[in-house]
């Protein structure tokens, strides 16, 4: 495809491949270990289960390529999920039609959840405070805003449209995992053959050089976090889809760790300048595997964690000495 | 017999199957200070890192005073008495002087606490010695680029280093820092330092360099006392054919002002800065490092904030606020610091030249890139410019720093700017790329480019500009146009021996 962009991206696609390597091997592994493993149900199962962080996922990897992080996607998943659900409620009695009710709760949603993002970037960029920063204190604002509405408890809809889209499936593929790979083919085209994606690497690679090269790096990081905003949006609704409810107090919880877990494990490096779209869905089935096969194998889910974590710094130690 | 410091033996070194040095044989005498030449890619660099440990050779070894080392790492060379000074310092900016000089090796109190006090002593002592005038306990970032570079030698010094090897020192020097490392350097050699001076430049080669070796394409072509060859001599075995004249003749510049800068002043770096360029004019912008030129073109960028006072295209007063702003409206920067504000080493040329113009690559309102055009335009500057790279899409970490420069060049004249502001357009870049360098921005001035020439090289702004003014401590202190431009009027404006006027340039 991308012939121009083949030079700088021969690195990528050899982590790329080492990523999808891992994978297949730990379906291979998987499979032999577990003969349930192989049953489609339980695949499905797998990719609707990494959907929801894979696609924030998504939106992450942009925000590390700028040479930033976004720890505050968990909280804006309950608040956004909260939100949506509360002013379903609300407008179900005012409008007649259902339907158009939901549509509109989604629509709200999203608004907001791309205005959770827009904050950040303007703090970012405008107030010149670190990312790092500036997303655990929003991490911590949104977290309690969805605690306060929700009275710290789970918030139920009333409309029976909205528990089920999120369930359904379009030729076999779950819906959360069918907007994922739409989202994902979206941003991957994005990444390597626009204008955007070509000077969000730029700023990531170095802030002064794309400053001196006509570059607005600030609306660059801006769209990145608010880009991120929007697709926690969508992870948060079809998340309260899926339970027709939020529950305020754990909802998101970990969803930052996970997310960027999947974007490094995909190849993406934490320093910014490059990255893989494709990578970070891989990393994201990655450690969905790890889980399914660490449940069939019977393993306590208090071990789990120890897994991904040694996982994660397994993959960054690989990446290091590649480097 | 001479005393035999260090011999090279049978080195030769390959990058993924590409032979960057060839069986380089070569013995370096106690106290000399041995100059070596080549064009940029020829190998001294490689050469030297594999002497300072920095990269382990493919084949041959190492003796130093006589006995065989295997050095594979920094470390090792520091050890046998090797010392580096990298083109690109060492040094940690938050750091003061004297923690720089012992960092790594920190002198300590019985407690186990550091030993500031005697740090600085010692510090203060062998400044002292090398007639340096730093204060130990001063910031790095504090200091110029020339005082940092001292600070390095010191360091070197301090380390007891019998071979110091030295990476185009002068590259960020003024003719005036220059003179003062020359004497730093006849001062260590008395006391019995060997020394290795990498340089493109032949008159320093000449002056400080008692032999001199050629490379060219990983091969020494030859090794004389520096006194048998003449610098047209050196120079032409560098590039392996006759060379012509080094400066292209100057072309006419027409009469229409196009770039007017009245009363420029950022508080504290400019004071009221007043100058113009005309069409297909290139004004020298010359002094001492420090002396605030690249601030000029920052500040027309749009880069330094607070910034005060006019800048006038074609009659018309512009607002520039951000580099966006000046690029829009056609005036173009290339930068001094190639690597931390021109190009981007981790992107391949094609992008890192499309960068600034990447719109003009673009289709449809989510702007795809057209992969084809990109393309075509890459491969027409490295044609044009005569970029040496593997291919297009090679990263520009793996280019050598002359067509790193190429490519940092290409990349501002891309967007087809009005005007553009050279800054030091051929820092690092060897005999034949400068005269490149310089062919291109003449052939851009005679089609109408007005170009502001930045550079601390009095020779280049002697030899390529119609005009040219000097500064001194972010003002200017005169200008001089036709015959009055030679070195020795710069360096009196320039020193502030002599003042013409503080006002504008004369306009003729």
């Amino acid at each position: 495809m991308n012939s121009a962009l083949s030079g700088s991206l021969r690195k990528f696609e050899y982590e790329k491949y080492a990523s999808l390597i891992a994978l297949v091997a730990l379906f291979a592994i998987a499979s032999i270990l577990s003969p349930y493993f192989l049953q489609l149900q339980n695949v499905l199962n797998i990719l609707r289960q990494v959907s929801y962080t894979g696609i924030i996922a998504l939106g992450m990897t942009f925000v590390i390529i700028s040479g930033g992080i976004d720890l505050s996607v968990g909280s804006v998943a309950a608040f956004v999920g909260a939100v949506c659900i509360l002013t379903l409620n609300a407008l179900l009695p005012m409008v007649g039609n259902e339907f158009l009710a939901v549509s509109l709760a989604i629509l709200a949603g999203l608004a907001i959840a791309s205005l959770c993002g827009a904050l950040n970037g303007i703090l970012i960029t405008r107030g010149k405070i670190a990312p790092f920063i500036v997303t655990l204190g929003t991490m911590a604002i949104f977290r309690s805003l969805a605690l306060f509405i929700g009275n710290a408890g789970e918030v139920r809809s009333n409309s029976n449209i909205y528990g089920n889209f999120g369930m359904n499936s379009v030729a076999m593929v779950p819906v959360p995992v069918f907007v994922m790979l739409i989202l994902a083919a979206l941003l991957a085209v994005t990444l390597n053959q626009t204008r955007y994606g070509r000077y969000l690497c730029a700023v990531g690679s170095n802030v002064r050089v794309a400053t001196f090269s006509a570059i607005n790096v600030d609306r660059i990081k801006f769209l990145a976090y608010t880009l991120t905003g929007f697709v926690v949006g969508v992870s948060a609704i079809l998340l309260s889809s899926r339970f027709n409810a939020v529950s305020t107090s754990n909802m998101g919880m970990a969803f930052e760790l996970d997310a960027i877990a999947a974007v490094i494990i995909g190849g993406t490096p934490m320093t910014g300048g490059r990255g893989t779209v494709w990578g970070t869905i891989i990393g994201a089935i990655i450690l969905g595997i790890i889980n399914n096969m660490l449940n069939m194998l019977g393993v306590s889910p208090y071990l789990q964690g120890t897994v991904k974590g040694l996982v994660i710094i397994g993959a960054v130690y690989i990446q290091r000495q590649r480097a | 017999m001479n005393d035999v410091l260090l011999k090279i033996d049978g080195i030769s070194k390959e990058f993924s199957t590409v032979p960057v040095l060839k069986h380089i044989d070569l013995e370096v005498i106690r106290g000399e200070v041995l100059g070596i030449v080549g064009e940029n890619g020829a190998g001294k660099s490689t050469l030297m890192k594999i002497v300072s440990g920095i990269y382990t050779p493919t084949t041959g070894r190492l003796v130093f005073e006589g006995k065989p080392v295997e050095i594979r790492e920094p470390l090792d060379a520091m050890q046998v008495g090797i010392s580096l000074i990298p083109q690109e310092f060492n040094l940690v900016n938050d750091l003061a002087v004297y923690e720089n000089v012992f960092l790594g090796r920190e002198l300590r109190l019985r407690s186990g606490l550091l030993d500031k006090k005697r740090m600085m002593e010692r510090t203060r002592t062998l400044l002292e010695e090398l007639e340096v005038d730093i204060k130990p306990d001063e910031r790095i970032e504090r200091l110029s680029t020339a005082q940092k570079q001292m600070v390095e030698i010191s360091k070197a010094v301090s380390m007891d280093a019998k071979l110091l090897i030295m990476d185009e020192p002068t590259t960020v020097l003024t003719q005036y820092e220059i003179d003062i490392l020359y004497r730093l350097m006849r001062r260590l050699k008395s006391q019995g330092v060997t020394i290795i001076y990498i340089s493109h430049k032949l008159k320093e080669v000449k002056a400080i360099c008692d032999r001199v070796m050629v490379l060219r394409d990983g091969e020494v072509i030859c090794l004389e006392p520096t006194g048998a060859l003449s610098e047209v001599e050196i120079a032409q075995r560098m590039v392996g054919r006759e060379l012509s004249q080094v400066f292209p003749p100057k072309g006419v510049p027409g009469d229409e002002r196009v770039l007017e800068v009245r009363n420029l002043t950022v508080p504290g770096v400019l004071e009221d800065i007043n100058l113009d360029i005309k069409r297909g004019e290139i004004l020298g912008l010359a002094g001492l490092v420090g002396a605030g030129r690249t601030e000029v073109a920052e500040a027309i960028m749009g880069v330094r904030p607070h910034t005060t006072g006019e800048i006038l295209l074609n009659g018309k007063k512009l607002d520039i606020r951000s580099p966006q702003d000046a690029v829009e409206s056609g005036i173009n920067y290339l930068s001094e610091d190639r690597q931390g504000s021109g190009i981007l080493t981790g992107f391949s040329v094609t992008n890192n030249i499309s960068l600034v113009s990447l719109k003009r690559y673009c289709r449809y309102f989510v702007n795809l890139i057209k992969n084809g055009d990109e393309k075509a335009a890459a491969e027409a500057h490295r044609d044009r410019f005569n970029i040496k790279t593997q291919s297009l899409d090679t990263r520009l970490e793996f280019l050598s720093g002359g067509n790193q420069q190429k490519v940092s060049l290409a990349k501002s004249i891309d967007p087809d700017p009005v005007v553009l502001l050279a800054d030091e357009p051929t820092r690092g870049v060897d005999v034949s790329a400068k005269q490149e360098i310089y062919r291109f921005i003449k052939s851009l001035s005679d089609k109408g480019l007005s170009c502001l020439f930045i550079s601390s090289e009095q020779e280049e702004i002697v030899g390529m500009c119609h005009r040219v003014i000097v500064m001194k401590e972010g003002r200017i202190m005169g200008s001089l146009s036709g015959d009055e431009i030679n070195e020795a009027e710069i360096m009196f404006l320039a020193t502030g021996v002599r003042e013409t006027n503080g006002a504008p340039a004369p306009v003729h």
